[in-house]
């Protein structure tokens, strides 16, 4: 798959294009997922913490500490594993049991860079910025909730948020954004490639690069949280 | 000229394809034929490096094509064009697109250059003025012809068609017939054509190889089949003539 690109500017336009369909693709269903997240996530933290001894400001801090930690990357690319993990899987699959893939090999391209590389590149930059735009987002909602219900003031929220940013924080969360990006485009496309039938086959494919690159995710949360944190 | 040399196949300890050994000739229509599940894709397949003959060789003009190194093999095939049963046009991309694809990958071609290469394609195949749509929307004669103006965009020396008139009207089918036919002789290429369609061996035909359970059964003129006295042959053409 990585060996020497045909013609390096061909890579280069379906890379752009696959980051439009990864990237714009999915924003809609980030900012939804995101801000509702960060409001959520703000109630129930209220909720659990509802005691005088406990300054409002924590809860801005634990709700964007949690939002960055975990909330944002791994919610955000279990999400982005169904949407952009099947996406890639069915057209790839599809591409195989059209003959699309013998075609390309029979032209004497490399089949599997040529349909994963751009995809998997597009995702490694595309993904970790809807990880950041996510993050952004998540505490928006926070806000929004916060203010909305009356349980602390934007300002208390930021507050919060500010006290407890730790850089590293931020550092972890894109580490973890990079990580299940591969493991969604990489999965899929390994997914999509490997089908051997017809259209069911394609079903299942599709179906089995969700699961997979799940699992993957939550493995690698867990990992990621020993070896780094 | 391609020359197989005693090419077999085999999946998981079942041998489809034994000891076929046979010569295609450059500037002519070789028709390899045989019933469904017999082999011929298979035989194609390996022909064109899509599997890998279990033992054996496929000869490209003197170039061992089963143990070229892989930048050697890419070479190779820029060299060879392919019409897929199922046309395998790229959905995604247009007409004019899916022509481009190969000079695109290729060709230090300009854009204007690729253009009037994609518009002598069509022509040729008879598909002017539909470059801009997507194979989803055209049909399936229009899909094969235009399947044919991809496999000749780049200046191909062997061009293999795997059942060229599957699913086409007999009118559409012969269409394509002498499409394969004309462009075969004025490109002076090796054309091999896997069909179980006799009109096609018949009209267009010069040499055929009768392919029998995995077995190259007969070979010769297209002109010698009335006369082969091979019974397996023989009842392939009557089970034809009453298809």
């Amino acid at each position: 798959m990585f060996s020497k690109p045909e013609k390096l500017s061909v890579y280069i336009d379906r890379t752009i294009t696959e980051m439009n369909n990864i990237g714009v693709g999915s924003l809609s269903i980030v900012v939804i997922i995101a801000v509702f997240q960060g409001a959520v996530t703000t109630l129930q933290i209220a909720y659990q913490l509802i005691s005088p001894l406990i300054a409002k400001p924590v809860i801005g801090s634990i709700v964007s500490d949690s939002s960055m930690l975990e909330l944002a990357p791994t919610i955000t690319c279990l999400v982005l594993a169904g949407k952009v993990g099947s996406h890639i899987a069915s057209e790839i699959g599809t591409m195989r049991v059209s003959e699309q893939i013998d075609a390309l090999e029979v032209m004497g391209i490399n089949s599997s860079g040529y349909l994963a590389l751009p995809k998997i590149v597009a995702g490694l930059i595309m993904i970790p910025l809807l990880v950041i735009i996510s993050i952004f987002l998540s505490n928006l909602g926070g806000i929004i909730a916060g203010e909305a219900s009356g349980i602390l003031t934007y300002e208390e929220y930021l507050q919060g948020a500010r006290e407890s940013f730790l850089p590293f924080n931020l550092l972890f969360s894109l580490i973890k954004a990079f990580t299940y990006a591969f493991i969604i485009t990489s999965v899929s496309a390994f997914q999509g490639y490997t089908t051997n039938g017809g259209a069911l086959e394609v079903g299942a494919s599709s179906t089995k690069a969700v699961v997979y690159s799940a699992v993957a995710i939550l493995f690698s949360d867990y990992i990621l949280a020993q070896i780094l944190l | 000229m391609i020359e197989l040399i005693n090419v077999s196949k085999s999946f998981g300890g079942v041998e489809v394809l034994k000891n076929v050994s046979t010569k295609f000739e450059t500037g002519k229509v070789n028709l390899v034929i045989g019933s469904s599940g017999h082999g011929k894709s298979v035989m194609m397949k390996c022909m064109v490096g899509l599997l890998k003959p279990t033992s054996g060789n496929v000869m490209y003009d003197d170039r061992d094509f089963t143990n070229l190194e892989y930048s050697q093999l890419r070479e190779v095939r820029k060299e060879i064009g392919m019409l897929f049963q199922g046309t395998a046009l790229f959905d995604s991309l247009t007409v004019e697109q899916n022509v481009e694809f190969t000079l695109k990958m290729f060709t230090s071609m300009t854009p204007a250059e690729r253009k009037d290469r994609v518009d002598f394609c069509l022509e040729q195949v008879e598909m002017q003025g539909i470059n801009n749509k997507f194979p989803a929307e055209i049909s399936g004669g229009m899909k094969k012809r235009v399947g044919i103006a991809r496999a000749i965009a780049l200046d191909i020396k062997y061009l293999f068609c795997d059942e060229p008139n599957s699913g086409l009207d007999p009118v559409t089918s012969r269409v394509i017939d002498e499409l394969l036919k004309s462009i075969t002789e004025e490109f002076n290429i090796t054309t091999i054509i896997n069909t179980h369609d006799m009109k096609t061996v018949f009209d267009i035909g010069d040499d055929v190889i009768f392919i029998y359970k995995g077995k190259k059964e007969w070979s010769g003129k297209v002109k010698d089949i009335h006369s082969s006295n091979n019974d397996m042959l023989t009842n392939f053409i009557k089970a034809s003539y009453f298809d």
